[in-house]
């Protein structure tokens, strides 16, 4: 625990300050060019790009060692490993323009058949028996704990890159996600938008192996968008959060991933982001569980004591339990079953106001269909004071009344 | 001989037999565009299987088989809860989902300490075809001989088993499947419901997933799921010659993919040995793509010639 706090505020060494900051730099790129991918329901073409780069990783590992002497160098590697997902990007593309074959089954192709290219691969460097290949291991689940000073500082730097990228070019992005044929008639390249995403995506899928491993490296640039988008509908701002919850996320997994030994920095990483997502979806105020849960709640209890008090205006016996309940809690009931002084005078209102609103309905049938408040609030609360004048005038056209509108219940 | 026998016969059989349950499953996976139904599954699988592993400490048992096959469903409910709930795109919500539980798998492995004893990532990413070994088998007519057939090892009998039961599957609900796969409408105003039959579906996958795992791992699963399946998708429009050439495409598979792995290098004058495993998926992979180019109706090229020869005329 100790161990934790002392990597969560950074005095655990500098390299672990090195590999928490890359981590959090890492999640935030990959949450900011998440919510594209999001908005423009291509989330699991990252599936095929991450796996995609292993056998560029294994192929350059092999090159550089035989050529060069110097296998182990992260910028050659993360280069091979770009190329080969570049080629299993627009393999995805092939098939699905040129075959009958639906894009999911291309995005399963590609991504099973290069994985196991690269396997292959794998097992061919590890029969060569060169040293220094062990590292290779950690881009399949990702591993932090070896990192150099020099390759954290790639990682932080080259996702500072990318995410900068995403938000230079945001207004073209989401015009790409929403109107695509709108940002082709204002002139933009849409092909060349596509791309230029999916290549910001690649970018991250890459520098990430080292961190996130390639199996779980989607996950970065899945969970925060999605989490994000309990919380608000506009864009910069979904950018903004998403880029936090990848930011705080990373941050804390890759953390607890040093503060143990045999704690695997991807799963760790995934496993809070996930957290973050459930709590979102749980308490967020906009779309949450929570949140839904109470407005069913009020909904409930307002349609409750409009019939109860509906009843008492004519009369009937009110037998369902809620209902009582409420009327009870309200004081328009009492204990014995029979309304209240209060009860009474409520119940001419919402009589009142009820036939406000089926006359309403029966002038203007379309409207009335289209308001989702309809008999559900006070008549002079919902529509316009002088719709309300006239419709009083058509129920009673005798009595003349003021200025003062319908009252309504105090519902 | 023997030496084929006891090395060689037993993962080739682990091998076909893992792509053949699989492969036939996979066609209707790929009908109903949810081949990526596949890959979250054998993603999802692994804390089902690291549960049941750490409840019985022996592989290849059905506990992990059962671990699985509920850590199948679970996942299923749960995308499909945050598909409603969040009002998510169902391929997010699928991500969601199978990194998740994914990441559970992989940390719960390396916590309990059982890394590396039996189980392990690595393990679970690669599987272990050639640990297949049947070290009774001395001639052919061993391969007549009841007795010295039940020790094969446990991996094979499972898989001949969950091959028996796909087979069974696919035949008993043969009308359903294919008219729930083509018209779920049709399907669910004839009275049988899609939606059971899907889930029973992801059951299916999921139990031979698991089977699978041990010897191909979760990855090449999906290439076991997808490739054969869709091969045959390129070369016919009737679906029994669908799942008769799947059946077929997956077998070879198995087999030439062993047989290029253990004997290819050495042919080749290299001393080193590949994955059988990746190299079974890189064959799958290879026959979709001749499919693909040249299947005689929907091939690419056989598509481009007849255009150039419509052209000309």
């Amino acid at each position: 625990m100790e161990q934790f706090f002392a990597a969560l505020t950074l005095s655990a060494g500098y390299n672990t300050a090195l590999v928490c900051i890359g981590a959090a730099l890492l999640g935030a790129a990959s949450g900011a060019i998440g919510v594209f991918v999001l908005l423009r329901k291509r989330t699991l073409i990252s599936d095929a790009v991450s796996h995609a780069t292993l056998p560029g990783v294994a192929l350059a590992f092999i090159i550089a060692q035989v050529y060069f002497d110097s296998g182990r160098s992260l910028p050659v590697l993360l280069f091979g490993a770009a190329l080969s997902a570049g080629i299993g990007v627009l393999a995805v593309d092939w098939i699905k323009t040129h075959t009958r074959l639906t894009e999911d089954a291309a995005i399963g192709t590609v991504l099973s058949t290069f994985f196991a290219v690269g396997m292959v691969l794998l097992t061919i460097i590890q029969s060569m028996s060169i040293a220094g290949q062990a590292g290779l291991e950690g881009f399949l689940l990702g591993a932090t704990s070896g990192m150099l000073k020099s390759e954290a500082l790639t990682i932080s730097v080259a996702a500072a890159l990318v995410g900068l990228a995403v938000v230079l070019r945001m207004k073209e992005f989401s015009l790409l996600c929403f109107d695509e044929s709108f940002a082709a008639a204002c002139g933009y390249n849409v092909r060349w938008l596509d791309r230029t995403l999916l290549l910001l995506l690649l970018g991250i899928v890459v520098i990430g192996l080292k961190t996130v491993g390639l199996v779980l490296i989607i996950a970065l640039a899945i969970i925060p968008p999605v989490a994000a988008r309990f919380w608000t509908d506009r864009v910069p701002v979904l950018v903004a959060i998403a880029a936090g919850i990848g930011a705080s996320g990373s941050y804390i997994g890759a953390a607890l991933s040093a503060s143990a030994p045999n704690m695997p920095t991807g799963g760790l990483i995934v496993l809070v982001l996930f957290s973050f997502f459930v709590v979102s979806l749980l308490i967020s105020p906009v779309r949450g569980i929570l949140a839904a849960a109470l407005k069913h709640y009020r909904f409930q209890r307002i349609v409750h004591l409009r019939q109860g008090l509906l009843a008492i205006a004519h009369d009937e016996p009110v037998l369902e339990p809620l209902t009582r309940s409420i009327l009870r809690r309200g004081g328009f009931m009492g204990g014995d079953g029979q309304p209240t002084v209060k009860g009474q005078s409520e119940a001419r209102l919402i009589e009142r106001d009820q036939k406000l609103w089926n006359l309403y309905r029966e002038m203007h049938p379309e409207e009335s269909h289209a308001l989702a408040d309809w008999s559900l609030k006070p008549i002079g609360e919902v529509l316009p004071a002088d719709t309300v004048r006239v419709l009083e005038q058509e129920l009673s056209p005798h009595v003349v009344r003021g200025g003062e509108t319908s009252r309504g219940g105090a519902v | 001989m023997d030496i084929f026998l006891q090395f060689d016969l037993p993962s080739i059989l682990l091998g076909s037999l893992a792509a053949l349950a699989c492969g036939l499953l996979g066609n209707f996976l790929v009908l109903r565009k949810q081949a990526l139904m596949g890959d979250a599954i054998s993603h999802v699988v692994l804390p089902g299987i690291v549960i049941g592993f750490l409840f019985t400490h022996e592989t290849s048992s059905w506990a992990m088989m059962l671990g699985a096959g509920g850590a199948a469903i679970f996942a299923v409910l749960l995308i499909e809860l945050i598909r409603r709930i969040g009002n998510v795109d169902p391929g997010a919500a699928m991500g969601v989902v199978f990194t998740t539980m994914f990441a559970a798998g992989v940390v719960i492995l390396e916590q309990t300490g059982t890394a590396g004893v039996h189980l392990d990532v690595e393990h679970a990413l690669y599987g272990n075809l050639e640990s297949a070994i049947w070290l009774d088998a001395y001639s052919l007519s061993d391969l007549w001989n009841w007795q010295v057939l039940m020790t094969m090892p446990e991996s094979i009998k499972q898989l001949f088993v969950v091959n028996m039961l796909v087979i069974m599957f696919i035949v008993l609900f043969f009308k359903e499947l294919k008219i729930s796969s083509f018209d779920p409408l049709l399907s669910a105003s004839l009275g049988f419901s899609p939606k059971w039959l899907g889930l029973s579906l992801i059951v299916m996958v999921a139990i031979a997933a698991v089977a699978a795992f041990t010897a191909v791992g979760s990855i090449l699963v999906i290439a076991m799921f997808i490739c054969p399946a869709a091969t045959a998708r390129m070369l016919t429009d009737n679906l029994k010659v669908q799942l008769f050439i799947s059946g077929i495409a997956s077998l070879s598979a198995g087999l030439f993919g062993y047989l290029l792995a253990a004997f290819g290098p050495g042919l080749l004058g290299y001393e080193f040995s590949v994955s059988a495993a990746g190299m079974i998926a890189v064959v799958a992979g290879l026959q979709q793509v001749l499919a693909m180019l040249f299947a005689p109706q929907y091939g690419v090229v056989m598509r481009r010639r007849r255009q150039r020869a419509h052209a000309s005329v």
